[in-house]
C-alpha cells in the first residue's frame, strides 16, 4: 500500500501551563494515517493519546499549546486560525467521542444535530441535508430513520446514540475519522456493531484514527498500531506484528493484562505493577523503566529513541509495506523505543 | 439437601419500575427490570452476573443490598429471610455485606482523605473503635489492597483511578464483610489496572473466604474471576452454571451471541458459538 497519507503528524509536542509549571502531555509524536487505513493509538489514561487528537483539531484547553506539524491533505493544522480549522472540522475530519450523551446537544432533535453542520456551512439546503441525514442513519443501521429524526438524544439507548453520533460524524463524508475511545461506554454486543461500522468507513476509503486502551478493540479493526506511554510513542507496528511479536516490554505487558475467553481460566491476569508516572514527574530515562522487569541501569539514565526494527521491516517487505514506502517522508511502520527490546536488537535505520 | 446452606439466596425476585408516561397526561408505564430471578452464592464463592445494559444485573445487586424493593420474591442470608425494614437487623447485615461501585471518583467523598474514608466506614460498621486500634485497622485495610500507609493522607484528586478503586475496596472490606457486591467495579479502569484489581479481588476473596457477587458486562473478566456465572437478558435469567459450563458449552443462544461479540485476539482459537 503506497497510498498518500491523509494525515501526517511530525514531532508533535503538547504542553500545558499549570500553576506548578509546564507539563508535557505529548512529546515528539510522529505518525501517518493513510486513506483506507485504520491506525490505532493505544495507551493507558494519561498517556496523552486524546491530546494528540485535540491538538490536530485545535481543541486544546486554553492553557495548552501545540508545537510541531500536523498536515491534513497538505494543510498545516498546528497553529492554523479558527477559520481555517472550521473548514476542516466536521467536513475534512469527523470526530466520534467516547460519550455520545455528552457529545450530542440534549435540547436539539436528531435532525438538527445531523444537519446543522451541512446547513450552517452552506453545503446543502435544509431539504438536501435532511435526505443526507436519512441516508447517514440508514448507513449506520438505525431502524426507522424518519422517526429518529424527530427524537431527542435522551430518547435513544446508548448504543443507538453512539451510532447516531457516528452518522453525524459522517454527514460531510470526511476523509479522516477520529474515534476517541468510541466503544468504552458500550456493551460487547453494541461494541461489535460500532466496530463493524468503523471498518465499513475505512473500507470505503476514509482514514480512521482510533484511540483506545483496549487491545481487543484494536485486534479486529486496526491495520497498524502506535503504542503510547507517558506522552511518547514507544512502539509502532502492524497489528499482526504487534500481537505476534511485541517488541516493547510495555506492549507485551499490556497484552498480558487482557482477560481472555480462551486458555487457562484459572491463570491469574498479569497486571502491570505500579502506575504511569505523573506528567509533571516523569523519570529522566525510559518512562517505563520503573515498572519494567527488563530494566537495567541504562534504562533509567538515557531515554531510548524510536528506532526502526530490522526484524519487522523484513516482515513488512513480505507484505509489500516497507522498502519504497518507508522513505524519509513517511513515519516508520515498525519501530520501538527501548534499550532492551524483546524480539531482536533494534537497528538504527 | 446439602450440608451447608448457601450464604446468600435470591429466590424468584421480581422488580417492576414505574415510568412516567410519554406525555403529561399519558398513563404511567411500567418496566419489568427483574422477573423471577433466582441465584445462590456459597460461602467464599464468586458468582459473576453478566448481561447487556438494561438486563437487570445492577437491579439484582440493588435488591441484594436493599436499595430497591422487590414486588415479589425473597432474599435469604444463611437460610433466613432478610427483612429490609428491620433496621437493627439491617445494621448488622450491612457489616456482612458491602459494595464497590463502578466510578472510583464518584464513590469517594472529595473532601475526605483515604484514611478518613476507610475510618468512617469502620466506625459506622464496627461501632466505636479506640483510635489507636482504628488506625491499625485502617492501615491494615489499606495494606490489604496494596496501598502504602502514606496513602491514608491522600485525597481522591491526588490519586489515580486505580488507586481510588483500591481505597473504595479497602473501605468495603475494613469491617471484614462476608459478601462483597461489585457493580461494574473494574469497568471504568484501563486494562493494566483492571488486571490488578481483578487479581486483588481474587486474592481477598481467597484470603478471607469472602464471597463475591460480581456484576459485569465484561465476560472475559468474569471468566478469570468467578467460579459460577449467571446470564441475564431483559430481566430474566437465561442461563446459570459453572464457569466452564457457561464458557465452554453455553446452552442459551443469548449466551452464545454475547460470547461471539467479544473481540477475538489474534492467536485465539476460532470457535463457533
Amino acid at each position: 500500500m503506497t497510498a498518500e497519507p491523509v494525515l501526517q503528524v511530525r514531532n508533535l509536542d503538547v504542553n500545558f501551563a499549570t500553576p506548578q509549571g509546564a507539563v508535557a502531555a505529548v512529546s515528539g509524536v510522529s505518525f501517518d494515517v493513510r486513506a483506507g487505513e485504520c491506525l490505532a493509538v493505544v495507551g493507558e489514561s494519561g498517556s496523552g493519546k486524546t491530546q494528540v487528537l485535540m491538538a490536530c483539531l485545535g481543541l486544546l484547553a486554553s492553557n495548552g499549546t501545540a508545537r510541531g506539524s500536523a498536515l491534513f491533505a497538505g494543510k498545516e493544522l498546528i497553529g492554523a486560525n479558527e477559520r481555517e480549522l472550521n473548514r476542516v472540522r466536521g467536513t475534512g475530519i469527523g470526530l466520534l467521542s467516547q460519550d455520545p450523551l455528552s457529545s450530542l446537544t440534549p435540547h436539539l432533535r436528531i435532525e438538527t444535530l445531523l444537519t446543522e453542520g451541512l446547513v450552517d456551512r452552506g453545503l446543502a439546503t435544509r431539504i438536501k441535508a435532511r435526505q443526507r441525514a436519512l441516508q447517514a442513519l440508514a448507513e449506520v443501521d438505525i431502524p426507522e430513520p424518519e422517526a429518529r429524526l424527530r427524537q431527542y438524544p435522551h430518547e435513544l439507548s446508548g448504543g443507538m446514540l453512539q451510532r447516531v453520533a457516528l452518522a453525524a460524524a459522517l454527514m460531510c463524508s470526511p476523509q479522516l475519522l477520529f474515534a476517541d475511545e468510541p466503544t468504552t461506554a458500550l456493551d460487547v454486543s453494541v461494541q461489535a456493531r460500532v466496530l463493524e461500522l468503523l471498518a465499513k468507513v475505512r473500507d470505503r476509503g476514509a482514514g480512521v484514527l482510533i484511540i483506545t486502551h483496549d487491545l481487543g478493540v484494536v485486534a479486529g479493526l486496526a491495520d497498524r498500531v502506535a503504542v503510547m506511554y507517558a506522552g511518547r510513542i514507544v512502539e509502532t507496528a502492524t497489528t499482526d506484528g504487534l500481537f505476534a511479536a511485541p517488541e516493547h516490554p510495555y506492549t507485551a505487558a499490556l497484552l498480558a493484562a487482557v482477560p481472555r475467553l480462551h486458555g487457562d481460566a484459572q491463570a491469574r491476569l498479569v497486571g502491570i505493577p505500579g502506575d504511569p508516572p505523573q506528567p509533571s514527574a516523569r523519570p529522566p530515562g525510559c518512562a517505563f523503566a520503573p515498572r519494567c522487569e527488563r530494566a537495567v541501569d541504562t534504562c533509567s539514565e538515557s531515554r531510548p529513541e524510536l528506532t526502526q526494527c530490522a526484524s519487522r521491516n523484513q516482515l513488512g517487505a513480505v507484505q509489500g509495506e516497507s522498502g519504497a514506502a518507508t522513505t524519509a517522508r513517511n513515519a516508520p511502520i515498525t519501530a520501538v523505543a527501548c534499550h532492551r527490546p524483546l524480539q531482536a536488537a533494534a537497528e538504527i535505520a | 439437601m446439602s450440608v451447608a446452606l448457601p450464604l446468600l439466596q435470591v429466590e424468584r425476585a421480581s422488580v417492576r419500575y414505574t415510568l412516567r408516561g410519554a406525555g403529561l397526561l399519558a398513563p404511567a408505564r411500567s418496566l419489568d427490570a427483574l422477573s423471577d430471578v433466582s441465584i445462590a452464592i456459597r460461602e467464599g464463592g464468586r458468582l459473576g452476573v453478566v448481561g447487556e445494559s438494561g438486563s437487570g444485573k445492577s437491579t439484582l445487586a440493588r435488591v441484594v443490598l436493599g436499595l430497591v424493593r422487590m414486588q415479589s420474591g425473597r432474599v435469604a442470608w444463611e437460610g433466613r429471610t432478610v427483612d429490609y425494614d428491620d433496621a437493627p437487623a439491617m445494621r448488622s447485615l450491612r457489616r456482612e455485606m458491602q459494595v464497590v461501585f463502578q466510578d472510583p471518583f464518584g464513590s469517594l467523598d472529595p473532601r475526605m482523605t483515604a484514611g478518613q474514608a476507610v475510618g468512617e466506614a469502620l466506625q459506622a460498621l464496627a461501632g466505636p473503635v479506640a483510635s489507636v486500634a482504628a488506625q491499625d485497622r485502617i492501615r491494615a485495610a489499606l495494606s490489604d489492597v496494596g496501598l502504602a500507609s502514606a496513602f491514608a493522607n491522600r485525597y481522591p484528586h491526588e490519586m489515580s483511578g486505580g488507586q481510588c478503586q483500591r481505597v473504595a475496596i479497602a473501605r468495603a472490606i475494613v469491617a471484614r464483610p462476608r459478601l462483597l457486591v461489585c457493580d461494574e467495579a473494574v469497568s471504568a479502569l484501563d486494562v493494566s489496572v483492571q488486571a490488578q484489581i481483578v487479581n486483588l479481588l481474587h486474592e481477598l476473596s481467597e484470603r478471607y473466604q469472602m464471597s463475591l457477587l460480581f456484576i459485569s458486562h465484561n465476560l472475559a473478566v468474569v471468566r478469570h474471576l468467578c467460579d459460577d456465572v449467571a446470564v441475564l437478558c431483559r430481566g430474566r435469567l437465561v442461563e446459570q452454571g459453572s464457569r466452564d459450563a457457561i464458557f465452554d458449552d453455553p446452552q442459551a443462544q443469548y449466551t452464545r451471541d454475547l460470547l461471539a461479540a467479544v473481540p477475538r485476539l489474534p492467536g485465539a482459537p476460532v470457535r463457533n458459538y
